[in-house]
């Protein structure tokens, strides 16, 4: 399927834009020819059911699949006009433009402020370390709560808090684009409503692409919704639509909950 | 016609009775096996400790190795391994985890990596011995480093380098890869990634493998024969050129005397090698629990 959605970008330029993209795992092709258009300061939603290619569509968009050594991309992801797989662009540097936040909570085995610091220090960053820690974990509504326990192990922090210091941890580093990859599946619905509050938040600076296998997040936290199976792009539109009239019998089956 | 009730007594029918007394005896042979091995060693420590404490004191420890017996002590062979030891850790240390590093974060994926792979598993099962030819042809005669502290150690390198080599691999791989993805997704080059995260995380499971297989080392005593340690020298080592001998040496060299007073000596030299051995092993088991508690 290689229908390309067409999304209104408001005037703007798009964030970013994936035209054909295929991912191949040895000879199974996990991603189908997808072409997507994702606006700027936007949040889209990826769903569709396990294994349906979406957590490796997202991680297309940083080139992490680059370090899966059986993974071969093919296609075009045009970041700001700039395809992220040409020849010469190095992924160290895609990867510190295009920030990730991973489906486990997953910090250093550091202090709390060592997490967030650790970006912007190996990136070389020479301003002030302190206060942009500080602005990176109030961007990621933790700052009340850890302010006076920077030193602190951030193995010492509760899974919901674990997680939006990973936020912070990505902030921190400037990054121009977000992807988050089911960031709140591991999280209790309390923490999962703070991780959601806090992208409504995020998305005033930055473009977001969430992945996601909980529909009512998707449709309460996204502009706009890709629906995936079977590594094919089926439907992409604005989130409203998708839930609410969408054009393809199979993403209907889905949203209702008829299969997945 | 009701059913017999059921019970959980044991049946007394003859094949019952031998069922459970197989069990028996295979449990009494099983804690038989497991105790020679400890007994033995218990007897052999006791043993050795009433023959050698007597002999054991500052003078012992401080003077050079004599014919008279009652002169003799362990100094030169105790700073020679401690010598081999230090150099054998700072040359294998390095080698092992930069190649540990190469294995688990940049080598590619493909046969030749197998291939060596497999080869490192392989040497580390090649008999001391050979690795003490091995020694003597490469080290002491073709590069010229004659019967020194630094032939010794560089062959002891090579004997322990696959040793440790595959304990920094595991403990390479025991980083999870969630860390690794974590350092890459802000931006962190390769080296990068290994130096600020997966070494430290890393580095008291190495450091536990790399302790363990410099106490293999320090009873090594076929090797260094081969590459000329001697058995009998009124000096310690003032530079890694110098000749040297080591512990299991001069016991060896102290047993073979036909003197009673010689074996004291030899029971004494035990003495200080298995304190020497214990302390390292303390050490490793230490590092590895701080690592347990930690993660």
């Amino acid at each position: 399927m290689s229908t390309t959605y067409d999304i209104d970008t408001e005037g703007r330029l798009p964030a970013l834009e994936a035209r054909d993209v295929s991912v191949h795992y040895g000879d199974n092709e996990a991603v189908k020819k997808v072409s997507l258009v994702v606006p700027s300061k936007r949040v889209v939603a990826l769903i569709g059911p396990s294994g349906c290619g979406k957590s490796t569509l997202l991680r297309c968009f940083n080139r992490m699949n680059d370090l899966v050594p059986a993974a071969r991309v093919s296609g075009e992801v045009n970041f700001r006009g700039q395809n992220l797989y040409a020849e010469e662009v190095d992924p160290v540097e895609v990867r510190r433009r295009i920030g990730m936040v991973f489906q486990k909570p997953n910090p250093f085995p550091k202090s709390i402020f060592d997490n967030v610091a650790f970006g912007p220090r190996i990136n070389g960053y020479e301003g002030d370390l302190d206060a942009l820690v500080e602005e990176s974990l109030r961007q990621s509504a933790l700052w009340e709560e850890v302010h006076d326990r920077l030193g602190d192990s951030a193995y010492a922090l509760s899974g919901g808090q674990q997680q939006r210091l990973c936020i912070a941890r990505t902030l921190a580093v400037k990054p121009e684009m977000v992807l988050m990859d089911e960031p709140a599946s591991a999280l209790d619905p309390i923490a999962t409503q703070r991780i959601e509050e806090l992208i409504y938040e995020l998305k005033k600076d930055y473009t977001i692409v969430i992945v996601t296998h909980n529909m009512q997040q998707a449709a309460r936290i996204s502009d706009y919704t890709a629906f995936l199976y079977m590594g094919d792009l089926i439907e992409y539109g604005p989130t409203e639509t998708i839930f609410t009239n969408p054009r393809e019998e199979q993403t209907e089956a889905y949203i209702t909950g008829r299969f997945g | 016609m009701s059913a017999p009730e059921p019970t959980f007594m044991s049946t007394s029918s003859p094949r019952s009775i031998r069922r459970r007394r197989m069990g028996t005896v295979f449990a009494v042979l099983c804690g038989a096996a497991t105790m020679v091995g400890v007994v033995s060693l218990a007897v052999l420590l006791v043993d050795v400790a009433l023959d050698g404490l007597p002999r054991l004191d500052i003078d012992f420890l401080t003077s050079f190795a004599s014919r008279l017996p009652e002169r003799s002590g362990i100094k030169a062979a105790l700073v020679g391994s401690v010598w081999l030891l230090v150099l054998t850790a700072l040359i294998s240390f390095p080698m092992s985890v930069a190649a540990a590093i190469y294995l688990e974060e940049y080598a590619p994926r493909n046969w030749i990596t197998r291939i060596i792979q497999t080869n490192i598993a392989n040497l580390a099962g090649v008999p001391s011995i050979v690795y003490g030819i091995l020694g003597l042809a490469l080290f002491v005669r073709f590069l010229g480093f004659d019967r020194s502290v630094l032939s010794g150690a560089l062959t002891l390198s090579l004997l322990v380098m696959p040793v440790i080599i595959m304990a920094a691999q595991e403990a390479i791989k025991a980083v999870p890869g969630t860390i690794r993805e974590a350092a890459y997704g802000l931006g962190a080059t390769r080296w990068q990634v290994v130096s600020t995260q997966v070494l430290p995380m890393a580095l008291p499971g190495i450091l536990t493998g790399t302790i363990l297989a410099l106490s293999r080392a320090v009873g090594e005593t076929a090797p260094l024969i081969m590459v000329g340690a001697v058995g009998f020298i009124a000096f310690t080592p003032s530079g890694p050129m110098d000749r040297f001998t080591v512990l299991p040496l001069q016991i060896y060299n102290w047993v073979s005397r036909p003197q009673d007073e010689f074996r004291a000596l030899a029971a004494a030299g035990i003495v200080v090698l298995l304190v020497l051995l214990l302390t390292m092993n303390a050490i490793a088991i230490v590092l590895r629990n701080r690592y347990q508690t930690r993660s």
